[in-house]
């Protein structure tokens, strides 16, 4: 495996007490794969990429085991590999970007520091990059700031910097969350086509279930801090065992139509401040008996590869009842 | 007609925005305008209800131009149109509690009388799902989703007949934005309402409109029922929009390049940059919306490719699902 988080925890102290934004939380991803992280705000999806990468703010607590490679990542090894084996995309490239250099430079950076290659070797190799990227006339390009990019272009520019050292680990965080769906498009199949080539593993943050099923190998969903459905994807919406899931697949308006209400998940998303004892989609559950809110369910497996943490599953026996 | 905008444009400094738009809203019909950013689509939101002043072009709500209403006059009007924005942090003030801010239309335009104000917006809360008990919290004691029902029920407290939502579902996690597509599904039902939908959720639109208007650089490229729309799609920039729109395989090779900065579209044909089908007529000649296209092109393209939207869960999760609606339960 190229990323194996195991167990892990990151607690925040707020003033109004302590929050764990994640619980219990372990994720695989082997090279050449994508593993999508779904799950909607307060998910702890995001909380549990930034703990891989070494992001997190100093007030963070973090347990458990990361490691790359094999090799657990302590803070000093994040440090030293963040950029190189193992890079990060986020939703808005305007905020990662330096406006004060070129786009060119900026990639060069990262080839200069973890490549060691000198600054005009550098820079040529950055071109490449660019034009690696779809990036049209990379070489004029390379000279012009981030702000004489559109949004789409940036995203490139993001991701040439990420990918020019041929990172092991991307992590890509909503990545075209702010993009409109004609350049998501175009950024997705990018993506898909830079990682057949180097091998990299990417674990692609998003709420967005088409990007999931259009791109995903792997799919783990998150609610409330802690993963309730891991499957692979074709799998997780062939048949679904968590009903989290299935809600969240009802909720989602079809393309193709089908008139009539949608499918919607009741109440809203815990305070972490306070879970729910037990599961912590049972307040929300259609499924709930007792059990759900008394005890906690942990990931069981349902099939090779496909695990929920659901006492009713497989819900075939929920269906099965009614 | 509720609402016919005919020949409307506005620019902002060199942008023109809108650039000449015609369409019409039937009573009790649900217009969605969709297109990527910059397309024009929110701009011709405030323009349909004067909140800004067109550069030429009239606009008829129930037959009036708006155009010719004194600034008295149009405020009377305003309890006949409302707005319902994306982002309901933004929308609500923080310093009015639940209560006072759906009171403020019903006392603005004098719905009921001062006794009555308590009644009205208890009525109005249950409509939209919240109890009247939470009346005297503040907006910030409440999730996103809250706070839109808040915004929605605001909106609907004059008694509006005409409402137009700009994206008013995006800002939410999916599982609560389909609570709140089912609750503006109920109230345009229930209450006869005329809605412009103005988003670029394509799913959303084909949930809820009757019609769609397809925008692109300030112009419209197309209008239709909205079973025409997604079936039948006929101009190229219809096409590659709903092809582009992830969860069908991801084979669809996706559309080339930017959309153009709308201070300077390109000519003729503003689509014709990036559209596989150009000819050199596309280059110069702007194309009239005619029969609900604007595509010289129209009646020779190749028929589109039906979207192939997987529903892998069939009938089992299809009776699963079953179990999440309307508080429905094992």
């Amino acid at each position: 495996m190229v990323l194996a988080i195991d167990d892990l925890t990151v607690d925040f102290t707020t003033d109004r007490g302590t929050l764990r934004a994640v619980d219990g939380v372990s994720l695989a991803v082997a090279s050449g794969r994508t593993l999508a992280v779904v799950g909607e705000s307060g998910s702890g999806k995001s909380v549990t990429a930034l703990a891989a990468v070494g992001l997190l703010p100093g007030s963070a607590r973090i347990g458990g085991r990361i490691a790359l490679d094999g090799e657990p990542l302590t803070p000093d090894r994040q440090r030293a590999l963040r950029g190189g084996a193992m890079a990060m995309i986020f939703q808005e490239p305007m905020t990662s970007l330096n406006p004060a250099f070129t786009a060119g430079e900026q990639v060069a950076e990262a080839l200069r520091i973890h490549r060691g290659l000198p600054p005009r070797a550098a820079f040529e190799a950055g071109v490449a990059m660019l034009d690696r990227v779809r990036i049209p006339d990379a070489e004029r390009r390379a000279r012009q700031y981030p702000h004489q990019f559109s949004g789409g272009m940036r995203q490139r520019v993001m991701i040439a910097i990420a990918l020019a050292c041929a990172p092991r680990l991307l992590l890509a965080d909503e990545p075209t969350t702010a993009l409109d769906v004609t350049v998501q498009a175009q950024i997705l199949a990018l993506l898909d086509t830079l990682k057949r080539e180097t091998g990299t593993a990417v674990v692609l943050i998003t709420h967005d279930l088409g990007v999931v099923a259009d791109h995903a190998d792997d799919v783990a969903v998150m609610y409330a801090g802690r993963v309730v459905e891991r499957a692979p994807a074709a799998r997780l919406f062939a048949q679904p065992e968590h009903p989290y899931t299935v809600g969240l697949l009802g909720a989602v308006p079809k393309l193709a139509g089908g008139a009539g209400r949608l499918a919607s998940i009741a109440g809203t998303v815990p305070d972490m401040r306070s879970p729910p004892r037990g599961c912590r989609f049972a307040p929300r559950c259609p499924f709930v008996i007792a059990r759900c809110v008394a005890e906690a369910p942990p990931l069981m497996e349902m099939a090779p590869g496909h695990a929920s943490a659901c006492w009713r599953a497989p819900l075939s026996q929920v269906l099965e009842a009614a | 007609m509720m609402l016919a905008l005919e020949d409307v444009a506005r620019r902002f400094g060199t942008v023109r925005a809108v650039d000449g738009v015609t369409l019409s809203v039937a009573q009790g019909q649900v217009l969605a305008v969709v297109g990527e950013s910059g397309c024009g689509k929110s701009t011709l939101g405030r323009l349909a209800l004067r909140l800004i002043e067109p550069d030429r072009g009239r606009i008829r709500f129930a037959g009036e131009d708006l155009g010719k209403l004194s600034p008295r006059a149009l405020r009377a009007r305003r309890r006949d149109m409302q707005l319902i924005f994306q982002d309901p942090f933004g929308s609500l003030d923080p310093r009015m509690t639940v209560e006072q801010a759906v009171a403020e239309p019903l006392i603005l335009h004098n719905i009921v009388p001062r006794a009555k104000v308590r009644e009205r917006v208890a009525e109005m809360l249950t409509r939209v799902g919240l109890r009247p008990e939470l009346a005297t919290r503040w907006p910030h004691e409440f999730s996103g989703g809250q706070r839109q029902r808040i915004a929605i029920a605001r909106a609907l407290a004059s008694g509006p007949k005409l409402v137009i939502g700009d994206e008013p579902v995006s800002a939410l996690d999916v599982s609560v934005q389909a609570q709140v597509v089912n609750l503006l599904q109920d109230l345009i039902r229930d209450l006869g309402l005329t809605f412009i939908l103005i988003s670029h959720d394509l799913g959303v639109v084909r949930h809820i409109a009757d019609r769609v208007a397809v925008m692109y650089l300030g112009r419209i490229v197309e209008e239709g029922t909205t079973a025409a729309i997604f079936t039948a799609p006929r101009h190229p920039y219809t096409r590659a929009l709903l092809a582009a729109v992830p969860g069908q395989g991801g084979g669809a090779p996706p559309l080339e390049g930017d959309v153009p900065s709308p201070s300077n579209p390109p000519p003729g044909c503003h689509f014709h940059t990036r559209c596989p089908f150009a000819e050199a007529i596309c280059r110069v000649e702007s194309p009239a919306l005619e029969g609900g296209v604007a595509c010289h092109l129209a009646d020779r393209l190749p028929p589109a490719v039906a979207m192939a939207e997987a529903e892998p869960g069939g009938a089992r999760l299809a009776r699963l699902q079953e179990f999440f609606k309307d508080g429905a339960r094992a």
